[in-house]
């Protein structure tokens, strides 16, 4: 009884979207309640990361329609999470974030199923990631952002026009937030930029000169970086720093201190010290809430059809430095800056074509017997490519390296063997080749992606032996 | 629900998806083959190579190290991550001696710098006795235009042009600045194995 009445109301809102046609849905939207029930019976949406986005993200989607949820994140919860990381309590210090926050949702919100997984993203085989409809990002670096986008473009495979093949596609939605800025982005794999593709996006870390910490320190950060950067390994010869661990922790704020006294610059706090070390900027409840609803918005509509998504780029007041530069490249992001007052903007920028992680790579077919001499050589001639001295690498192996000396003789052997062989006997894969090309005249130093097909090795294909990289 | 839908009713057109329409019939699909794929042989392909390694591999292609330096991979011919790369100067104080860097490449290189330390305690203004090296491109002028070859010329332009501007090793910088000649005699010392003050600096030559 009490289901009947509460269901209705719970999707209301949702209904509004999924029950209506509109202006802005996409040419085959079919409003009805079979769609509400597709959410949930056939879309599979992973989180990466359940911390401050992250929480925001399970408990957006669940109340968004969808059932199917998994999340994974390596972290445990810590004291400091609490303010705004609202599904755990102080009772869970300790516990990993994934389990909580899974835990606390399925009792919330009836019907939805979600699986936590606590551990490491780059532990999980690409098998687990190939089951998800859509992929949503609460994630705070740009390595696991970049692990994440390697292993969803992986998926992507292109047809002989080099247009992404719409099965293969993996879509993603990722969100960010620093402070009062945040930004929600979809990818697309092989239509919209990548992660890859737009890299360039984010800010340098500001690293400060390692003199100025030795000898002229001005702030509270200098201090502090030099007590983590120089200090710790003065004291503790070939220890590690452990950023984890808190009397590691202690220890800096410590140093820190008393390098501030002697220089006379107050403000060293416990807090900064993680902030500086860490390069954390403090989280604000606020701006996650509204990224995660902006992200949860866009993986509806990715998912339905219910309207248009978002192209591809939103940003709260976020002031990239080469803004204007920006400006002209872009078509649609959101962003949103609390910190002058509430603005978002759209832009939508554009892929990178020779992209090595999303592009296509240039197709080279080959017979079974061509040895890695002979590919090398065969590169050269090819009409798309032309590439003068190729060095070979694939998954992770070097195959053949021109130089340096050192790389070209370990790898000298290799030049005689059959590449099929090389590639662990794979019908279809990518290499990567780093080579000259000459453009008016001019010698270029050029990587490019390449897709090598094996001509009639259909179904000798071993995948077992393949995967030994 | 109808758990017994027809795949021929979902057909695929290409690019739908692509277009901003709705990709849940894709994912019905999809769901309907994996359900099929479960229990056939799924061995998983392996992991992509990070984009920091496919552009250090370019780096690593294009080096064009003076005769001087020369670089080495601790790991082995896959792991071109970390290695080593050691120095002889040609030139100025601290010819003669030889002098190994580490690099510890991150994969989201190139808009990290690479860790570099030395490995060699040196007697130097600008790198410190725990092997800290005070090179801008190494930390606040970093820019993902810049490469590792830039690196190495850069820390070779270290050991030819000592700078006591920049000092890591305060003594070390006060005495060049103030005594080029007690300078070069500590370097000679220290370099041949021996004190400098209260340190000592195994031999390197």
């Amino acid at each position: 009884m009490t289901n009947s009445t509460v269901q209705p109301s719970r999707s209301r809102d949702l209904d509004k979207l999924l029950l209506r046609p509109g202006n802005l849905v996409g040419p085959t939207f079919e409003p009805g309640l079979g769609l509400r029930e597709d959410l949930k019976e056939y879309v599979k949406v992973l989180v990466v990361g359940a911390g401050g986005l992250g929480c925001e993200l399970l408990k957006d989607l669940a109340l968004s329609g969808f059932r199917e949820l998994e999340v994974i994140d390596m972290d445990r919860i810590e004291v400091s999470n609490l303010n705004r990381q609202f599904l755990f309590r102080l009772e869970d210090v300790g516990k990993p974030k994934a389990e909580v926050a899974a835990k606390r949702v399925m009792e919330r919100v009836s019907g939805v199923n979600i699986v936590p997984h606590f551990g490491r993203i780059e532990d999980k085989e690409l098998d687990f990631y190939s089951k998800f409809s859509i992929i949503a990002l609460g994630l705070d670096s740009i390595e696991a952002r970049s692990y994440i986008n390697a292993v969803a473009c992986s998926f992507l495979e292109y047809d002989s026009d080099d247009n992404p093949q719409e099965e293969t596609v993996k879509p993603m939605v990722d969100g960010g937030t620093e402070g009062f800025k945040g930004h929600a982005r979809v990818i697309m794999p092989g239509t919209t930029p990548c992660f890859e593709c737009t890299i360039w996006l984010f800010p340098p870390q500001v690293k400060f000169p390692l003199c100025t910490l030795a000898e002229t320190p001005r702030t509270a950060a200098h201090c502090i970086e030099y007590a983590h950067l120089i200090k710790w390994d003065e004291v503790h010869s070939g220890k590690a720093f452990d950023p984890d661990d808190p009397e590691h922790m202690k220890w800096v704020y410590n140093e820190a201190v008393k390098r501030a006294e002697l220089f006379g610059i107050p403000g060293v706090t416990y807090s900064l010290t993680q902030g500086v070390v860490k390069n954390i900027i403090p989280a604000i409840a606020s701006t996650n809430a509204i990224i995660s609803a902006a992200c949860t918005l866009e993986t509806l509509k990715i998912a339905s059809g219910c309207s248009k998504t978002l192209s591809n780029y939103l940003t709260l007041p976020v002031k990239p430095r080469n803004f204007d530069g920006l400006r002209e490249l872009c078509v649609a992001f959101l962003k949103y800056n609390g910190a002058e007052g509430l603005h978002t903007k759209v832009t939508e920028f554009v892929k990178d074509k020779d992209c090595l992680v999303c592009g296509p790579g240039v197709l080279v077919e080959l017979e079974t017997s061509v040895t890695l001499e002979k590919f090398i050589s065969l590169l050269e001639e090819h009409p798309k490519l032309q590439l003068l001295k190729a060095s070979i690498s694939h998954r992770g192996k070097n195959l053949y390296m021109q130089a340096p000396p050192v790389l070209e003789e370990m790898t000298r052997s290799n030049l005689s063997l059959a590449l099929f062989d090389l590639m662990g006997k794979i019908s279809k894969d990518v290499v990567h080749a780093t080579g000259t090309i000459i453009e008016s005249d001019k010698k270029t130093s050029c990587l490019r992606k390449l897709l090598v097909v094996f001509k009639g090795a259909d179904g000798v294909a071993d995948m077992d032996t393949a995967g030994g990289a | 629900m109808d758990h017994n839908l027809n795949p021929t009713e979902l057909v695929l057109r290409p690019q739908r998806a692509l277009d901003g329409e709705d990709m849940i019939r894709l994912f019905k699909v999809k769901e309907k083959q994996r359900e099929l794929a479960e229990n056939a042989n799924g061995g998983a392909p392996v992991k992509k190579q990070s984009a920091g390694e496919l552009r250090l591999h370019k780096d690593i292609c294009e080096l064009n190290l003076p005769k001087s330096c020369t670089i080495t991979f601790p790991n082995g011919k896959d792991d071109l991550m970390n290695f080593e790369v050691s120095i002889r100067p040609d030139d100025g104080y601290y010819l003669g001696g030889t002098f190994l860097f580490s690099f510890q490449v991150s994969p989201i290189y190139p808009h990290e710098a690479p860790k570099v330390k030395c490995k060699t305690k040196v007697y130097h203004p600008n790198i410190d006795l725990e092997g800290n090296v005070c090179l801008n491109i190494l930390r606040e002028d970093w820019k993902p235009v810049l490469n590792i070859n830039t690196i190495i010329y850069g820390l070779y332009h270290l050991f030819t042009e000592p700078n006591y501007e920049d000092p890591l090793n305060h003594d070390a910088a006060a005495v060049l600045r103030d005594n080029p000649k007690i300078f070069e005699t500590n370097v000679r010392r220290a370099m041949a194995g021996g004190y400098v003050g209260q340190n000592f600096f195994p031999r390197c030559m």
